[in-house]
C-alpha cells in the first residue's frame, strides 16, 4: 500500500496567484509548523500516528483546489478591508482623544453628511457585488449532481461511528477507509460519492480533496474528488452525531491506477482458508459477532458493523480509534467500550482464550 | 428603613426582618426597574454557569487524547454550555437593559404591561432552572438521561427517541420553549411601550436610538421565536405522540428541522446584536461628545438589518446539499445584510470622528467592540462564500466566528452596558482601575483562545469533538486556546470585584455623572420608583442637550 507523504499540493491551472497563496501559506504554515512541532512526542499507546495535516491551503484535488482560489480571493478583499477600516478606527482614536483641558469644551455638533453615507454604502455594495459573482461562478463550477462516465462510484454511508463504502462496480464493501484511483491527463478518472445515512446526520470532510457535504438519513447527498496525487489524506466526521462523534475518522488513500486495480483484485479475491484457526473461524461464526459483522467465506452476513472482509489490508479498527494490531484487536474484543466509550459493538464477554482464537481468525483476513 | 405598608419600624425589627421584606418585595415586583436588575443578575449568573462549562470543555482539549472528561460529559457540557449563552445569558441581559431603559429613555412611568413583564421574568427563570434541573432530575433509561447532549441547535434525527432515549432532550424542548413564552411576552411589552407610551414631542424620529434598536428587535423576536416553538412542539409530538415530522425511519425529513431551527436561529444572532448595537449606539456619541452621525441612516440600517435577517437562515445548510440556486440566493443575501451592519460601523466612526473622545471604560469596550466586530463580519463574509463555507462549516472556524460575534460584538456591549449605566442603576460609579483590569485582561485572553480557533479551522478540526489524536496540527494551539481561558477567567474575576466592591464604597455618581443626553439622566440615581417626577416634554434627540445648551439647542438643526 503506498503511503507517499504529502508532496506539493494538485497544481490546477489557476496557480496565477502564487504571490497570495505564498501569503496565506505563510500565516497557516506558521500555525502548522508549531503545531506540529508538539505533535512529535511520543504517540499514546495503540493510537494511529498521524503524520499529515488537513491543511485546506494545501489542496491536491480539483474542487479543494478551486475553493483555495476563492478563498484567497476572498481573503484577499476581507484583509484589505480589515487594515482600511481597523486603521481608520486606531487613527480616529488616537487623532480625536479628548485631552487635557477638553473637559468643558464640546467639538462642533455634527449630524450626519448625506454624501459620506453614500460613499460608504456604494463602495461595500461594489464589493459584495464581486464577492456575490466570484462565489456564484464557483458554485456553478463545482456543482456535479450526476456522475461523469469516466468516475469511479463509490457509495458512502454514514454510521455511528464509522463509514462504510460500497464499490458496486466491483462488488466491493468496506469501511472506513476510502481507496481511489488518482486521475491522470491520459485517463481521467474522477471520484463520484453517493452519501446516505442509516441512523443520523453526519458529514465528510477530508479538507485537501474537497468540501464537507453532510450525510443525511433519507436523503441522497453527492460528492466528487479529482486528484493526480497518490497519497492518504485525513478527514472525519463534521456533523455532530452523538456520543462518539470524535472517532469517526476517514482515511482517505488515492493510488496510482495500477496500485488502485491491483487493491481492487485484493479486495475481490476471496479469503484464505487458513486451516490452523478452524477453531477460531467456528467460534466467530457461532458467537453473536455474525449479527453485525460479514466476513466474506463464512456465514457472517450481518451489516450494523463493519465487514470484517478483508479486515487485514486497513490500518485502524473502530474508525480510527487504534492502529490495527492483533494487540489491539484483541483489546477491542475483549473490551471495545474502553477504547471507544459508547461504541455500538458490546462486550461479548469472551474467555481469553477465546478470544485470542477469533484474533488468530482476523489476522489471516487479509 | 420603611416597612410596606409605610410605617417606620424600629431599627432592631428592621435588622431583623429586612431580608425577608426585601426578598418579598424583589418577588412580587412589577418595577420594570428591578426586573430588569432581577433580568441582568439572573443572567449574569447564568453567565458565570455557562462560563464555567466553556472551561471544563477547554481544559479537555488543552491535550491530545485527553482523558479528563469522558465523551457523554462532554457533549452535555458543550449542549448546555451554547444552549445557556444563547437562551438564558444573551436574551436576558438584554431584556433587562430594555426593560430599565426603554420607559427612562422615552420618559414613561413603566413598561405598557408591567405584571405580563414580571410573568415574562419569572417564566424566563423558571425556564432556565427546569433546563438546569436535567443535570440532577433527567435520569432516563439505563442512566442514560441528565443533562441534554444533542447540540445547541439539536439536529434530527439525533433528537428522536430512537437516538435520545430517556428525557434529557425533553429538558432541552421545555427549558427553552417555556423561557421562549416569556421572551415573547417580553417582546410584546417592549413594541406596545415604544410605540404608545412615549413622552410629549417624542415621535418615532426623536427617540433615542437605543429605543429604535430594541423596537425592531421586539419585532424580530415575535417574528422568529414562534418558528422555533412550533417545530419544538412538533418534536415533542414526534417523541411522545409517534408523529413523524423529523422521524426519518418512518420517512420524516431531518432538514425539516434545519429549516424550522434556523429561521428561527438567524435572526436569533440580530435579536442577540441589535441590542449591543443599542448599547454601541448610545454610549459613542456621549463619550465622543457629538450627535449620533447619521442617524436616520442608523434606523434605515437597522430595520434593514431586521427585515434581511428573516431571509439569511439557509446559510448555516450551505453543506446539506441544496441546490445550486438555492445556495447563491442565501450568499446574496447573507453578503447583503453585510452592507446595512457595514454603515452602522460607519456611523460609529463618523461618530467619534472629530470628536473629543474620552476612553472611559464604557467607550473603551465599545472601541474594542468595533475591532472585534469588523473580524467578526469579515469572517462572516468568509462563511457566506458558498464553496469556502463547504471548508469552513462546522469546524472550529465557525466556532471563533461566531465567539467573536457574540463575546466580541454581544458581550463586550453588555460590559459597556454595565459600565455606562450601573451609575444610573445603584448610584456608585465602577471603579475606572479594576474597570481596567477587567478590560485588559478579558480582551487579551479573549483574542488568544478565540483568534487561535481560526487556525485549527483552517487545518480541519470539527467543532464538537471530545477529543483528538496528536500530530494533525493541532495540538499547540489548542494549548493556546485553552490557556486564554485563564485570562479571561481572571478578568471576569476582576469585574465581578469590581461590582461588590463598588456597590459597597464606589464614588457617589450623581444624577448625571457621564455629561449624557437622554432622558433617564435627568432623573435621580437610582431612579424613584415613579421615574419622572413630571413627565418630560422633549423637542429633539438629545433633551438634555437642548437643556445644558440653551443658546444652542438640537431642535433647530434635526
Amino acid at each position: 500500500m503506498d503511503r507517499i507523504a504529502s508532496a506539493a499540493g494538485f497544481r490546477s491551472a489557476a496557480s496565477r496567484r502564487r504571490g497570495l497563496a505564498k501569503a496565506m501559506g505563510l500565516l497557516a504554515g506558521a500555525a502548522v509548523l508549531c503545531a506540529t512541532g508538539v505533535a512529535m512526542a511520543e504517540p499514546t499507546t495503540g493510537r494511529p500516528v498521524f503524520d499529515q495535516v488537513s491543511n485546506m491551503f494545501q489542496p491536491v484535488s480539483v474542487p479543494a483546489a478551486k475553493i483555495r482560489d476563492l478563498a484567497l480571493l476572498v481573503l484577499a478583499i476581507c484583509g484589505g478591508i480589515f487594515v482600511v477600516v481597523g486603521g481608520l478606527i486606531a487613527y480616529t482614536l488616537i487623532r480625536f482623544r479628548a485631552r487635557p483641558g477638553d473637559e468643558h469644551r464640546e467639538p462642533p455638533q455634527v449630524y450626519g453628511s448625506s454624501n459620506i453615507e453614500a460613499a460608504w454604502t456604494i463602495v461595500p455594495v461594489i464589493i459584495v457585488v464581486v464577492l456575490f459573482l466570484a462565489t456564484a461562478r464557483t458554485i456553478n463550477e463545482l456543482e456535479l449532481k450526476e456522475p461523469p462516465e469516466s468516475a469511479l462510484q463509490v457509495t458512502v454511508v454514514g454510521h455511528r461511528w464509522w463509514w462504510e463504502f460500497q464499490y458496486p462496480e466491483y462488488g466491493i464493501v468496506t469501511a472506513n477507509e476510502l481507496h481511489v484511483p488518482a486521475s491522470t491527463p491520459d485517463a481521467p478518472r474522477p471520484t463520484f460519492l453517493w452519501l446516505e445515512s442509516v441512523d443520523v446526520a453526519h458529514s465528510f470532510w477530508v479538507p485537501r480533496l474537497a468540501g464537507k457535504t453532510d450525510v443525511i438519513p433519507n436523503r441522497r447527498n453527492t460528492l466528487w474528488l479529482e486528484t493526480a496525487q497518490p497519497g492518504l489524506y485525513l478527514g472525519q466526521c463534521a456533523e455532530y452525531c452523538g456520543t462518539q462523534h470524535a472517532h469517526m475518522l476517514l482515511r482517505v488513500y488515492v493510488h496510482t491506477p495500477e496500485d488502485f486495480a491491483r487493491w481492487v483484485e485484493e479486495q475481490k479475491a476471496p479469503e484464505a482458508e487458513v486451516a490452523s484457526v478452524a477453531a477460531g473461524r467456528d467460534l466467530f461464526q457461532r458467537t453473536a459477532c455474525i449479527n453485525c459483522h460479514a466476513a466474506s467465506g463464512t456465514v457472517a452476513d450481518g451489516t450494523f458493523g463493519p465487514s470484517l472482509s478483508h479486515l487485514m489490508s486497513r490500518e485502524t479498527i473502530g474508525a480510527g480509534v487504534a492502529m490495527n494490531t492483533p494487540d489491539n484487536l484483541r483489546a477491542w474484543i475483549r473490551d471495545p467500550q474502553t477504547m471507544k466509550p459508547g461504541v455500538r459493538m458490546p462486550d461479548m464477554k469472551l474467555a481469553d482464550h477465546e478470544v485470542d482464537a477469533i484474533v488468530d481468525y482476523l489476522v489471516t483476513l487479509r | 428603613m420603611t416597612a410596606i405598608d409605610g410605617s417606620v419600624l424600629p431599627a432592631e425589627a428592621a435588622a431583623r426582618t429586612s431580608f425577608w421584606i426585601r426578598a418579598h418585595e424583589w418577588a412580587t415586583t412589577v418595577d420594570h426597574k428591578r426586573l430588569g436588575l432581577l433580568y441582568i443578575s439572573s443572567g449574569l449568573v447564568f453567565f458565570l454557569i455557562a462560563g464555567l462549562e466553556a472551561s471544563a470543555i477547554r481544559a479537555q482539549l488543552a491535550f491530545a487524547n485527553n482523558d479528563l472528561i469522558g465523551p457523554n460529559t462532554f457533549n452535555r457540557l458543550m449542549t448546555v454550555h451554547g444552549t445557556t449563552m444563547v437562551f438564558f445569558v444573551g436574551m436576558p441581559i438584554f431584556f433587562g437593559f430594555g426593560n430599565y431603559l426603554i420607559p427612562l429613555m422615552i420618559g414613561a412611568r413603566d413598561l405598557a404591561f408591567p405584571r405580563l413583564n414580571a410573568f415574562g421574568y419569572w417564566l424566563f427563570l423558571f425556564g432556565g432552572l427546569l433546563f438546569y434541573f436535567s443535570w440532577i432530575g433527567g435520569d432516563g433509561l439505563y442512566g442514560t438521561g441528565t443533562a441534554p447532549d444533542v447540540g445547541w441547535f439539536a439536529y434530527s434525527p439525533l433528537t428522536s427517541p430512537a437516538f435520545s432515549p430517556g428525557n434529557s432532550t425533553d429538558y432541552w424542548i421545555l427549558g427553552i420553549m417555556v423561557a421562549g413564552f416569556g421572551s415573547t411576552a417580553t417582546a410584546l411589552n417592549f413594541v406596545a411601550t415604544i410605540l404608545c407610551m412615549r413622552c410629549p414631542g417624542m415621535t418615532l424620529g426623536k427617540m433615542p436610538l437605543f429605543v429604535w434598536m430594541m423596537l425592531v428587535n421586539g419585532f424580530l423576536v415575535l417574528v422568529a421565536l414562534t418558528p422555533l416553538t412550533a417545530a419544538q412542539v412538533m418534536l415533542l409530538f414526534d417523541r411522545f405522540l409517534d408523529s413523524h415530522f423529523f422521524d426519518t425511519q418512518a420517512g420524516g425529513s431531518a432538514v425539516l428541522w434545519q429549516h424550522f431551527f434556523w429561521v428561527f436561529g438567524h435572526p436569533e444572532v440580530y435579536i442577540l446584536i441589535l441590542p449591543a448595537f443599542a448599547v454601541a449606539s448610545e454610549v459613542t456619541p456621549v463619550f465622543s461628545r457629538k450627535p449620533i452621525f447619521g442617524y436616520e441612516i442608523m434606523v434605515a440600517a437597522t430595520t434593514g438589518i431586521g427585515f434581511i435577517s428573516l431571509g439569511v437562515w439557509a446559510h448555516h445548510m450551505f453543506t446539506v446539499g441544496l441546490s445550486g440556486p438555492v445556495n447563491t440566493f442565501f450568499t446574496a443575501s447573507t453578503m447583503a445584510i453585510a452592507v446595512p451592519t457595514g454603515i452602522k460601523i460607519f456611523n460609529w466612526l463618523g461618530t467619534m470622528w472629530g470628536g473629543r473622545i474620552r476612553l472611559r471604560m464604557p467607550m473603551l469596550w465599545v472601541c474594542a467592540f468595533l475591532f472585534e466586530f469588523v473580524i467578526a463580519g469579515l469572517t462572516g463574509v468568509m462563511l457566506a462564500v458558498v464553496p469556502f463555507d463547504w471548508q469552513l462549516s462546522d469546524s472550529y472556524f465557525v466556532v471563533a466566528h461566531f465567539h467573536f460575534v457574540l463575546i466580541g460584538g454581544l458581550l463586550y456591549n453588555i460590559f459597556a452596558g454595565i459600565y455606562y449605566w450601573f451609575p444610573k442603576a445603584t448610584g456608585k460609579m465602577l471603579s475606572e482601575r479594576l474597570g481596567r483590569w477587567h478590560f485588559w485582561v478579558f480582551v487579551a485572553g479573549f483574542n488568544v483562545t478565540f483568534g487561535t480557533m481560526h487556525f485549527q479551522g483552517l487545518l480541519g478540526m470539527p467543532r464538537r469533538i471530545y477529543t483528538y489524536d496528536p500530530g494533525r496540527g493541532w495540538d499547540l494551539l489548542n494549548l493556546i486556546t485553552s490557556l486564554g481561558v485563564i485570562l479571561q477567567a481572571i478578568g471576569i474575576l476582576f469585574f465581578l470585584v469590581n461590582v461588590l466592591w463598588s456597590l459597597r464604597r464606589g464614588e457617589d455618581a450623581g444624577q448625571d455623572p457621564w455629561d449624557a443626553w437622554t432622558l433617564e439622566w435627568s432623573t435621580t440615581s437610582p431612579p424613584p420608583a415613579y421615574n419622572f417626577e413630571k413627565i418630560p416634554v422633549v423637542q429633539s434627540r438629545r433633551p438634555l442637550w437642548d437643556l445644558k445648551h440653551p443658546n444652542d439647542p438640537d431642535w433647530r438643526y434635526e
